[in-house]
C-alpha cells in the first residue's frame, strides 16, 4: 500500500502561531480574534480584499491554511479539504440568531447568514488557492485523528485528491483552536492517527 | 475495489413514514409543500413542507424504547427512520455498522434558549449512540446543501477503504425559524411552492424530512434487484460563497469524475435526478453543467416540487428515490415545472412515465461552492 506523509503542519492558538513546531507569530496586545486575525493578516503581507468580509472562524481557517503553504509555489487544485471542528458555525449562528429574535426588529442579513455553514471555509480557502476539490467538514467533540486520518487517506489512495489539507478549525464563545496538517506524498513523517495526534497536541 | 451497494432504505417526511408511503406519494404527484401557518417558524402563513407534530409522536410512541428521554423532533425523526430499517433488515446489526448523520444545522432552534446543548451538531450523534447503545460515536458531516448525497459517498468510500462492511448514513433537518429568514434575507423564498427550471421560478420552498440509507459490500443481503453506487465524486466551484458558478464548473467536474469512475459515458445514463432548488441562478448553474456534460437530453426532475428543499436530508432522500425509480423503472414528473426557464436545454420530465432504467445520475450544489455527483445503478 502507497505510503503517505504529513510534510507539514501549523497551530492558531492563544494569540501564537507554530507551523512545523517553530513559533512564527506571537502577538501580545490583541484582545480579541478579530484584532489577532487582523495582525496575522498584516504579518503575512496578504493583499486579500475579501478578507475582511469573512467572519472569524472563516479568518482563522483561512489564515492558517495561508501559514501552511506559504512555503509553496502553488498548490494542486486537486488538494482536497478535510477539516472539522465542535461549534459548527455557531459563533455567527448566534449573531444571525440576534438579528431575528425580535420579529417586529428584524433584520438578517445575506452577508452573516451565509457564514451560519461550517463549509463556508472550505469555500473560501478554495477561492483563494483555486482548489477545484473534494470538500468535507465533520462536526466531533474532539479532534478525532483516526477518522480524519482514515478518511484523508482514502481520497488520497483512490485518486480523489493529490494531497490533502486536513485538520481542526473551532471557534466557540470567544475560544479557539486551529490546527492544519498538509498530507501528500512527500514528508519525512509518515500519516498515521498516532502521528497526527501527536503533532496536534505539540 | 470492491462494490458498495444500497440494500434498504427509510424515510420519514411529509409524504409518508416510510420509503414505500413516499414513493407512493409520488406515483400519485401528491405533495408535500402547503401553507404552513405555525408562528414558532414564523408570524405569517408561508409555503413550505412540514412533518406533523401530532403524527410523528404517535408513531414515536409506538417504537420508541425510551420514552421519558429528552428528544428533539429531529431526533425522532431520525431515530424513527433507522429502527424502521433496522426492523426490515433483520440481519442488519447496527453496532457493527459505520455511521455517518448528515444534518446542516441539527437542532438549530435549541440556540433561541439559556441551556442549549443541543444546538451543538455533536449532541445528535451523542444522543443516536445512547438509543441504539453504541459503542462508536456515530460521525457527522455538515457540508451544506450537499451533505446528504456527500454523506453517501462517503459511506461508500468507507466500505471501499475496508474500514466497515456495512455503513447506515442518516440524514435530516428541520424547518426552521433560523433557516427560513436567511433565505428570505436572501429573496430566495418563493411565495407559491417551488417551481424547479421553471420560467416562472422565484426561488425555494423550505422543507423537513429525515432518512437513512444502508449500505454493504455485501451483495447476499439484497433481496431483489442488485442498485449499486457505482462512482461518486465532489468538487469545489473556487468561485463564490453564495453564488454558483457561472460556468458549473465544480458540479462539472463532479458529473465527469462519478461517470469515470463509474466507467460510463454521459449517454448511458437514463435519468437525472437534479439538486434543482428553483431559485434562478441554482437551476441556471445545473442546465450549464449538464449540457457541458452532454447530458442535456437525459430525462430530468427536480424532488423539491415535493418534498421542498429539506437541506441535509434533501441529496440523500433523492438518491433513495432514485433507486427506487430504477426498482420501478418509473420517471417521476417534476412537479411545478410548466416552461423551460434556463438558457440551455434540459429535458424536464413533464409527467409519470415507465421506462426502463438501468443508471441514474444525483447531482447536489451547495453554499460554499460545493458539489456532489453520484451514479447509482442497476446492475444485471
Amino acid at each position: 500500500m502507497e505510503k503517505f506523509y504529513i510534510s507539514d503542519f501549523c497551530s492558531l492558538r492563544n494569540n501564537r502561531v507554530f507551523k512545523n513546531g517553530e513559533k512564527i507569530y506571537y502577538d501580545v496586545t490583541s484582545e480579541s480574534i478579530k484584532d489577532f486575525a487582523k495582525g496575522l493578516y498584516k504579518s503575512l503581507d496578504l493583499k486579500y480584499p475579501k478578507f475582511h468580509k469573512m467572519d472569524e472562524l472563516c479568518k482563522l481557517g483561512f489564515l492558517a491554511t495561508e501559514v501552511l503553504i506559504s512555503h509553496m509555489e502553488d498548490v494542486d487544485q486537486d488538494t482536497a479539504l478535510v477539516l472539522s471542528n465542535r461549534a459548527s458555525s455557531l459563533d455567527t449562528d448566534r449573531k444571525h440568531q440576534v438579528s431575528i429574535d425580535d420579529r417586529a426588529n428584524f433584520y438578517p442579513s445575506p452577508a452573516v447568514f451565509v457564514y451560519t455553514l461550517p463549509n463556508i471555509i472550505m469555500g473560501e480557502i478554495s477561492i483563494k488557492n483555486k482548489l477545484k476539490s473534494e470538500n468535507a467538514f465533520f462536526i466531533s467533540e474532539h479532534f478525532d485523528p483516526e477518522f480524519i486520518a482514515n478518511y484523508s487517506q482514502v481520497l488520497l489512495q483512490t485518486g480523489k485528491a493529490s494531497n490533502v489539507i486536513c485538520g481542526w478549525v473551532d471557534l466557540d464563545n470567544d475560544k479557539y483552536d486551529v490546527f492544519l496538517a498538509f498530507l501528500s506524498k512527500k514528508g519525512k513523517k509518515e500519516l498515521t492517527k498516532k502521528e497526527l495526534n501527536n503533532l496536534y497536541n505539540q | 475495489m470492491r462494490k458498495v451497494y444500497l440494500i434498504d432504505d427509510s424515510i420519514i417526511s411529509p409524504l409518508g413514514f416510510s420509503t414505500q408511503e413516499n414513493f407512493q406519494n409520488l406515483q400519485e404527484n401528491n405533495i408535500g409543500i402547503k401553507e404552513v401557518d405555525n408562528n414558532d417558524i414564523w408570524s405569517a402563513p408561508f409555503y413550505g413542507s412540514v412533518v406533523d407534530n401530532t403524527k410523528l409522536n404517535e408513531a414515536w410512541n409506538s417504537i420508541s424504547n425510551d420514552k421519558n428521554g429528552d428528544y428533539s423532533k429531529l431526533e425522532k425523526m431520525m431515530i424513527l427512520s433507522v429502527s424502521k430499517l433496522l426492523s426490515n433488515n433483520p440481519s442488519l446489526d447496527i453496532s457493527r455498522c459505520g455511521i455517518v448523520i448528515s444534518t446542516t444545522k441539527g437542532n438549530i432552534g435549541e440556540i433561541r434558549k439559556e441551556q442549549n446543548d443541543k444546538a451543538y451538531l455533536g449532541s445528535i450523534a451523542k444522543t443516536i449512540q445512547g438509543y441504539f447503545d453504541l459503542e462508536q460515536t456515530p460521525k457527522v458531516l455538515s457540508n451544506a446543501c450537499i451533505s446528504g448525497g456527500l454523506a453517501l459517498a462517503i459511506g461508500k468510500r468507507m466500505i471501499q477503504a475496508q474500514l466497515f462492511d456495512d455503513v447506515i448514513v442518516i440524514g435530516g433537518d428541520l424547518l426552521s425559524e433560523f433557516t427560513l429568514s436567511g433565505f428570505f434575507s436572501f429573496q430566495a423564498v418563493s411565495a407559491a411552492p417551488c417551481k424547479p427550471f421553471c420560467k416562472n421560478r422565484t426561488g425555494i420552498s423550505l422543507g423537513e424530512a429525515a432518512a437513512s440509507a444502508w449500505l454493504s459490500a455485501d451483495k447476499n443481503k439484497i433481496n431483489g434487484e442488485v442498485i449499486s453506487i457505482s462512482g461518486d465524486a465532489s468538487a469545489n466551484d473556487a468561485n463564490h460563497i453564495s453564488g454558483p458558478s457561472r460556468t458549473g464548473e465544480g458540479l462539472y467536474i463532479s458529473i465527469t469524475k462519478a461517470l469515470k469512475e463509474a466507467n460510463l459515458r454521459s449517454e448511458q445514463i437514463d435519468y437525472i435526478t437534479a439538486h434543482g432548488t428553483a431559485t434562478p441562478f441554482n437551476d441556471e448553474m445545473e442546465a450549464i453543467a449538464f449540457n457541458r456534460a452532454g447530458l442535456q437530453e437525459v430525462p430530468l426532475n427536480s424532488l423539491k416540487g415535493y418534498y421542498g428543499h429539506t437541506l441535509g436530508a434533501s441529496a440523500l432522500i433523492e438518491s433513495i428515490i432514485a433507486r427506487h425509480c430504477l426498482l420501478n423503472n418509473e420517471l417521476i414528473a417534476s412537479v411545478g415545472f410548466e416552461e423551460l426557464g434556463v438558457s440551455q436545454p434540459v429535458n424536464v420530465i413533464t409527467k409519470n412515465e415507465s421506462k426502463k432504467l438501468t443508471r441514474v445520475l444525483k447531482t447536489a450544489s451547495g453554499f460554499g461552492g460545493c458539489n456532489v455527483a453520484l451514479i447509482i445503478e442497476k446492475l444485471a
